[in-house]
């Protein structure tokens, strides 16, 4: 049997046209042995949680510049559990402000990162919400 | 997992995805359904579609399944192959990003895979995969992968119908185009054909098919160049023989596909026809139970050796005390060192 390999969907959603970050940490995970479907720029909620099913991924990575963040996190999380997907892990990164990050925990993003984060720490979160804690 | 199986067949595409896991990951229920679904397969049309990285193979799928879809209504399956990275085992599937034209349509299923140590080409579980999706009901498999390594003879096992993607300007077209693709492409596309160098890559490619494919000459008599002996002066000769032709097409504005489409759908009419198809059939399936037999065998070998034996027959062929051969008759007859 072949070991499991996490594999991963890192998303733009909506109208940002930057994807260097989305594009560094994507490098990041592959760097730890992680399997990255990287989906491109302007991706609509309905496109990602498809690609997220037809990949049959572990986790969704969605980076949003645009401040829509608000309005994109809880249709996406939504289209996935309707899809039977609810335990994909979602993880956020972009320009999001604190008072935001409990509001979007509250509705099932496990992890928010800003600018300047390590991607060591999204590469160990990522492991350990996909295996468990012993993966740390 | 005979729940997932039922509940694939039935058309759901969560179990679909789900036991396309289990299948790469090469899991007991990936097997038991892979045995179960084997009765299923055998009628999907495979495709190919391999080619130096750059040449736009991604956005001619996109524009091909696009057609497809349109003109025929066919269900297709798309996988997506490119390379894991020898270093970290990680991979970037980036296919997608090119084909979001196919998104929203229930009719397209796009796969991506890494391909997991296999040297260029295609992962060890693709076989299992297409198997998958034509169990499934896709009329239709097209599996796209870079052309390193072993990838053109991969593909040409596998698939029905291979496609060798080019494109101009990719230095020295001549030396650029590998030697031996001729042997597995039956539709050879020149993709951005509005480049500058389009005549000379395809001056080379028919080069190339006419020292390949002797039954046509073309010599040059008097200054006029004169055709001897071309199957469309023999019917029957026609009728037997497929030549792979050359065309051109720009993935960026849909030139070209229809064409390449209609291609395609020759061949395979050809291939039934000639009962091309029914011996291709048999080899694919020679080439995966000759693997399956070879995988089976080396990893009960390995199972069955003691860590520390293979440790103490190592040291000596370091040594020099042994040479590799017969290190392997040591570990296979068990004799003590």
């Amino acid at each position: 049997m072949t070991e499991k390999k996490i594999r991963v969907l890192v998303a733009k959603p909506g109208l940002d046209g930057h994807d260097r970050g989305a594009k560094v940490v994507a490098r990041a995970l592959r760097d730890a042995g992680m399997e990255v479907i990287y989906t491109g720029l302007r991706q609509t909620p309905e496109m990602i949680a498809e690609a997220a099913l037809q990949e049959d991924v572990d986790a969704v990575g969605l980076s949003i510049l645009s401040g829509a963040h608000m309005a994109l996190a809880p249709r996406i999380l939504d289209l996935l559990k309707t899809n039977g997907q609810g335990d994909v892990k979602v993880f956020l990164g972009g320009i999001i402000p604190d008072e935001d990050v409990p509001g979007l925990k509250a509705m099932g993003v496990t992890g928010i990162y800003g600018p300047g984060t390590s991607t060591q720490d999204i590469v160990r979160d990522v492991r350990i919400a996909v295996l468990g804690e012993l993966a740390a | 997992m005979m729940i997932l199986v039922q509940d694939l067949l039935a058309g759901n595409r969560l179990a679909l995805s789900r036991l396309l896991t289990q299948v790469e990951n090469d899991t007991p229920d990936g097997r038991s359904a892979l045995n179960e679904l084997f009765i299923h397969t055998g009628k999907a049309h495979l495709i190919g579609i391999t080619g130096p990285p750059g040449v736009g193979k991604s956005s001619l799928v996109n524009q091909l399944a696009i057609h497809i879809r349109k003109q025929t209504g066919k269900i297709i399956a798309i996988i997506a192959v490119d390379p894991t990275s020898p270093f970290t085992g990680g991979a970037v599937l980036g296919d997608r990003v090119r084909m979001r034209d196919l998104a929203g349509d229930s009719g397209i299923f796009i796969r991506s895979m890494a391909s997991r140590g296999m040297l260029g080409g295609l992962a060890h579980a693709t076989s299992a995969i297409t198997q998958v999706f034509d169990a499934a009901g896709f009329d239709m498999v097209l599996i796209e992968t870079v052309g390193a390594g072993q990838a053109e003879v991969d593909i040409a096992r596998l698939a029905h119908t291979t496609l060798v993607v080019e494109a101009p300007g990719m230095g020295d077209d001549i030396q650029a185009i590998k030697a031996g693709i001729l042997e597995i492409a039956d539709i050879l596309v020149i993709n951005k054909a509005d480049r500058p160098g389009l005549e000379h890559t395809e001056r080379a490619l028919r080069g190339m098919l006419e020292l390949a494919h002797p039954v046509r000459h073309v010599f040059q008599h008097h200054g006029r160049t004169e055709i001897v002996e071309s199957p469309k002066d023999n019917q029957e000769l026609l009728e037997s023989t497929w030549i792979p032709p050359i065309l051109k097409t720009i993935a960026n504005d849909g030139s070209g596909v229809p064409e390449l489409a209609e291609s395609i759908s020759a061949h395979a009419q050809y291939l039934t026809q000639s009962g091309d198809w029914n011996r291709r059939e048999r080899s694919r399936l020679e080439t995966e139970l000759e693997s399956l037999i070879q995988d089976t065998l080396t990893s009960q070998f390995r199972a069955n050796l003691p860590e520390e034996k293979y440790a103490r027959v190592m040291a000596q062929i370091i040594d020099r005390k042994l040479s590799p051969w017969e290190a392997v008759l040591a570990l296979m007859n068990g004799r003590q060192h």
